[in-house]
């Protein structure tokens, strides 16, 4: 697929991470099934790009090549001018500390058998890191800054804390290796709305006192928005949408984006959404629909929309999106079909 | 869907025509009995449910509303559990019943749907054998006609190739068509009250406006009840027509949904609705949430239970418990001594602390970022266990 390399200039500098044309296969018995196929995205330092969609669009698998826990098809992942895909084990082992995850379910992500100052200590203790004395402070240091109190938390076992407080651990743990780069799977989809909002205050406070970039994905437009500068919606495999988080929620284009929104349930009985509901679920990627993915559940879809794909464009800067028919207030562009 | 007309084990065919609420929970309190104590799940919670109507139970985890939905449903474990208080239903006292005469009523007047599809059903058996199963035994259907009726609440409930679907096992079948089976499990037998356990929770946004949509469609279709429990004010907000507030095992608020948005009494209600992040917000806005977690119910707080994590709390708060009142409207109930106006707290004001950050929030003095005291979790560190003295 060459797509990208048409819409995507060449890496400025302050990129981080640069993915290009990524593709990542699964065996399903004898055939083939494309979790991502053909995914374009950059990182600017300091930056939270957010990656959104639903169940099933691969943007878990994405979020995984991010830090090699899944090798990709094929494709580029750059990082600082290193590509992840065909370092050796050995280099990629010590770029890892620099790129840190953090996962959906925070309680079974920690180890319930170890106490928690041994979980948090754990990067360290790997490279050898610091005298005993060192790590012990950096332990401290870390679950203070997560707000977890390490006198009365450091000796006890992650079954006694509640999910918030795991993930809080979760977050300490990732942060004790000093990554540049950090992804955040899902981290507050197991929450109740009380907490998401501690987690999301705290993962905002933590970015900016360790200077970090972030690739935050949830399935939750709302909380994506809330936490990321940029914004891309991802749909069976594919990149839909790309724009900065409010010109997203204020100039959707993708009716796909529209959907999304629209699903959010506000805290406002009053609220009636001015965009179309989501019919059916999504295609199988065994066998993904011709032309647009989601032509199979656009109310705008044509027929153009099953002959041939839309390629990710740019509608306005810094705002791209792969539709034939974009919707919005962007949609009166001169690229408008 | 065929009317009812098998055979059934008790009278029930008065509770359509009952006069007055569906539903009265009166006083209703549940306690587990556990090595650490007594935990009071519920502690003293009464509410009415009317015909065709929605009522929506929010709180957070470890609030009680499981609880309390399991305990008015009868689904409690047999062993340490003390329960007080009564249920009436259509006119019967559900308290009193046995297992046997409960049995009757499951399922076939007064169903639930829970949050998880996947350990609710049975993975072993083919979800139409599941549907069957209680029109057979409530409405005394035969197998046919059982599987032909399994086919058309599949339909009704948005599954495509029914036909074929009738045939599937569980996992063959995505979340939120799991969670479809459920809703067609439970409105199998034209249940009047359905009661929905988180029944979005773990679902994709867009899946979980898929379910409460249907859900809401066959309420209409049915003229159910239909209690909606929940820890997400923005779930319940376009589809209850009444809310209730839990914490720590009691009513804080409870007014009609409108109601509830608008003149909101309780800062605990307010806290709820302030921490979920909203679309027209800018992004990196800062979310307020609310510090700390629901107290230990074993232990808890003296006065309002809310007073540790309540910005306006004042000694008065901390010394004595606010009942459940009214003030101008008699359906607007709520337990607070210093309720909002137009969202201004009435509390008295008090002596300013040379700190302005409270003294509890040690941990915001690290963080070098605009951490305000609401953004931390103080005494987060203390695990459940020893959160009270």
């Amino acid at each position: 697929m060459s797509q990208a390399e048409t819409t995507i200039p060449a890496a400025p500098d302050d990129v981080v991470l640069d993915v290009r044309d990524l593709v990542v296969e699964f065996r399903s018995g004898r055939q083939r099934v494309q979790a991502v196929s053909g995914v374009s995205f950059q990182v600017r330092r300091g930056e939270t790009l957010g990656l959104v969609g639903e169940s099933g669009c691969g943007k878990s698998t994405t979020g995984r090549t991010l830090v090699q826990v899944q090798s990709a098809t094929s494709g580029s992942i750059d990082y600082q001018g290193q590509d992840l895909n065909t370092l050796s084990s050995r280099s990629l082992r010590q770029l890892r500390t620099k790129i840190q995850m953090i996962f959906q379910d925070p309680i079974s992500s920690l180890n319930p058998r170890r106490r928690i100052k041994d979980i948090v200590a754990e990067p360290l203790a790997i490279w050898g890191k610091g005298t005993k004395q060192e790590r012990t402070a950096k332990v401290r240091e870390m679950l203070e800054a997560v707000g977890i109190d390490p006198d009365a938390a450091g000796d006890r076992r992650p079954g006694e804390f509640s999910g918030g407080q795991c993930q809080r651990i979760s977050i300490a743990r990732a942060l004790m290796a000093e990554p540049d780069l950090l992804i955040c799977d899902e981290p507050v989809s197991a929450l109740d709305v009380s907490v998401q909002a501690q987690i999301l205050n705290l993962l905002a406070d933590l970015k900016a006192r360790f200077q970090l970039t972030m690739v935050f994905i949830a399935h939750d437009l709302a909380v994506v928005k809330n936490v990321s500068d940029r914004v891309a919606v991802m749909y069976l495999g594919k990149l839909v949408e790309v724009a900065g988080s409010d010109d997203l929620y204020q100039a959707a284009a993708h009716p796909y984006t529209e959907a999304l929104l629209a699903s959010i349930p506000e805290p406002d009985p009053d609220h009636t959404s001015s965009h179309k509901a989501l019919t059916g679920e999504l295609p199988s990627p065994l066998n993904p629909p011709s032309g647009c993915r989601f032509r199979t559940r656009c109310p705008y879809a044509q027929e153009r929309c099953a002959s041939e794909e839309p390629l990710l464009r740019e509608l306005a800067p810094g705002h791209q999106v792969a539709c034939h028919f974009p919707v919005g207030p962007l949609a009166g562009g001169p690229s408008a079909g | 869907m065929g009317r009812r007309r098998g055979i059934r084990t008790l009278e029930f065919a008065d509770v359509g025509s009952h006069q007055g609420p569906l539903l009265v929970v009166e006083d209703l309190h549940t306690s587990f009995r556990t090595p650490r104590g007594t935990v009071r799940a519920v502690d003293g919670v009464s509410f009415e449910v009317y015909e065709g109507k929605t009522l929506g139970i929010v709180g957070e985890s470890g609030s009680g509303k499981t609880v309390l939905s399991r305990s008015i449903m009868g689904l409690l474990p047999p062993r340490d559990v003390l329960r007080s208080g009564t249920v009436h239903f259509g006119g019967h006292e559900l308290s009193a019943m046995g297992e046997n005469e409960l049995r009757a009523v499951w399922g076939a007047e007064l169903s639930m749907i829970f949050q998880d599809p996947m350990t609710a059903l049975n993975p072993v058996k083919r979800i139409g054998v599941q549907i069957a199963e209680s029109l057979v035994l409530h409405l005394g259907m035969d197998k046919k006609e059982a599987r032909s009726t399994s086919v058309e609440l599949l339909r009704s409930v948005g599954i495509p190739s029914p036909e074929e679907r009738v045939r599937w096992y569980p996992f063959q079948l995505s979340g939120g068509m799991r969670q479809r089976v459920m809703i067609a499990i439970a409105l199998a037998c034209a249940p009047r009250l359905v009661m929905a356990d988180e029944p979005t929770t773990g679902l994709d946004v867009t899946v979980q406006a898929q379910i409460l949509d249907l859900l809401a469609d066959l309420q209409r279709e049915r003229h159910m009840a239909v209690i909606l429990v929940t820890h997400d004010l923005g779930v319940v907000a376009t589809r209850a027509d009444d809310i209730i507030v839990m914490y720590a095992g009691r009513i804080v608020e409870r007014a009609p949904t409108r109601t509830l948005f608008r003149d909101t009494k309780m800062p605990y209600t307010r806290a709820l609705m302030d921490s979920i992040p909203r679309l027209a917000d800018p992004s990196g806005a800062r979310l307020d949430a609310i510090a700390g977690r629901p107290p230990d119910l074993v232990n808890p707080p003296a006065g309002c239970r809310f007073a540790p994590r309540c910005e306006y709390a004042r000694d008065k708060c901390r010394q004595q418990e606010p009942p459940l009142r009214t003030v101008g409207s008699a359906d607007h109930l709520f337990a607070c001594w210093y309720p909002l106006v137009d969202g201004v707290s009435t509390a008295p004001p008090v002596k300013v602390s040379l700190d302005p950050r409270s003294p509890s929030t040690q941990t915001s003095a690290d963080t070098p970022t605009d951490a305000g005291p609401r953004g931390d979790e103080p005494g987060s560190g203390t695990p459940e266990a020893e959160t009270q003295p």
